[in-house]
């Protein structure tokens, strides 16, 4: 079947099989290898993507749910972006990094998150064996000093709002 | 592998009378798991539920919550009011999975999906939630307490598609929702528990302890009575006659049965009086 979506600002259009996974169509049939596959089962989010606003595992949609929809891979972000992640230690084997930097996108994008989720729950769906997570989270808040706003020696973007039990 | 794409839910009972065995599918976060590698799912057809724009997102009228078959965790995550209305909802939904799995995965499925694990099918059942079916012939509603017939068995024939979850809106005296994982997110419950009260009318739904998410109607009435509870000990002799855990790779029967009781015992004593 043929279907066509947004892909980091541009339609796409693509041959697709009933049984292709958004996640290869995007690394092989677009080129676009930068987003991983780790677990193929929704565990790990190496695979994450932002579709229609929202961070999803690519593994798990089937492309011809993407059609007329809008998707953005780790190659809608500059290098240039991402200072605040290299410097904080964000980053070793670099398996996980694509999914952490689309899931880190989100939030960077969705402020208004922290007020009822901490930055380890928004980033719970990303499995990072390298770093103990410390440098991801660290590296999400200097990433989130750069907007404004939290900057001039206030707390730290991270809310200390608990899981909630109701 | 066949999939079929109906545009409303009038369509999708069409192709469901006339494509016997097709496996409806929503945000596809369980059915799609290893897919398409399984060799078992190879011959089979879907039912893909996802252009129907009639089951997307949830709807509050004046006295219930209508959840479409399409709604998310993440469209209640999001809902100010089903925070302050129905948290046990909240609660669930938070701990399903992780961010990637709650903005596709939809109660409906969680239902449909029919594991006893499902945190999302405790809470509706604790809320006396009902589930509204149509086919061809028409539609049924069921409450979600009756649904289940044992083990991944439901009360469905393969022509009916679960169109909407019902949510009563009332006030509650106590509600609470407890899960047990091996860790905080990403973690299939090892043993769950939710229970509401309104007046003296209990109910408590335990999941992961049984071949189906259950109501437990023994430690309910058991409840009711108000009878001495001196520990979690006491509590164990109603529930046996309510659940029937298991040993499996996640955990032990023996631990299911004594973190069940102690959930209980913890999170009633200040509610209950007569919790010693």
């Amino acid at each position: 079947m043929e279907i066509s979506f947004t892909l980091n600002g541009e339609r796409v259009v693509v041959t697709v099989d009933p049984s292709d996974r958004l996640l290869d169509t995007l690394r092989e049939s677009l080129g676009l290898k930068g987003t991983k596959e780790g677990c193929g089962e929704g565990e790990c989010g190496a695979c994450t993507v932002i579709f229609d606003g929202l961070p999803v595992n690519s593994c798990l949609i089937p492309t011809y749910q993407s059609r007329g929809h809008v998707v953005e891979t780790i190659e809608s972000v500059s290098p240039d972006e991402l200072t605040a992640l290299h410097s904080s230690g964000a980053t070793q084997c670099g398996a996980c990094s694509p999914g952490v930097v689309m899931t880190a996108l989100w939030v960077r994008r969705n402020p208004e998150l922290l007020s009822t989720h901490n930055l380890r729950e928004v980033m719970a769906g990303n499995l990072c064996r390298c770093t103990g997570y410390d440098g991801i989270i660290d590296g999400l808040k200097g990433w989130l000093d750069e907007d404004g706003g939290r900057r001039g020696g206030g707390p730290a973007a991270e809310t200390e709002t608990r899981r909630v039990s109701p | 592998m066949s999939i079929l794409l109906p545009e409303t839910i009038s369509e999708a009972c069409h192709l469901l009378a006339t494509h016997h065995g097709a496996i409806p599918v929503a945000g596809g976060t369980d059915l799609f798991v290893h897919w398409p590698q399984k060799i078992e799912d190879r011959g089979k057809t879907f039912l893909d539920l996802s252009g129907i724009e009639e089951l997307k997102g949830h709807r509050w009228t004046g006295d219930e919550l209508i959840l479409g078959a399409l709604s998310t965790f993440w469209d209640i995550i999001k809902d100010l009011r089903a925070q302050i209305e129905l948290p046990l909802l909240l609660g669930a939904a938070r701990q399903v999975g992780a961010i990637q799995i709650q903005t596709r995965g939809t109660w409906a499925g969680n239902i449909m999906n029919a594991s006893p694990a499902a945190d999302g099918v405790a809470v509706l059942m604790a809320y006396d939630a009902v589930v509204r079916l149509q086919s061809q012939a028409g539609t049924e509603e069921i409450p979600l307490s009756e649904f289940y017939l044992g083990y991944k068995a439901m009360r469905r024939d393969p022509g009916q598609v679960l169109t909407e979850i019902r949510v009563p809106r009332r006030g509650y005296d106590f509600q609470m929702f407890e899960k047990v994982g091996a860790r905080a997110a990403q973690a299939i419950t090892k043993v769950g528990v939710a229970v509401t009260r309104r007046g003296e009318e209990w109910r408590v739904v335990a999941n992961s302890v049984a071949p189906t998410v259950c109501r437990c109607p023994t430690l309910e009435s058991f409840l009711a009575t108000g009878q001495p509870v001196r520990g979690p000990h006491d509590l164990v002799v109603p529930l046996r006659d309510d659940v029937a855990p298991i040993d499996d790779i996640r955990s032990t029967a023996r631990y299911r049965e004594t973190v069940l009781a102690r959930l209980l015992y913890f999170g009633l004593r200040d509610e209950c009086p007569c919790f010693a």
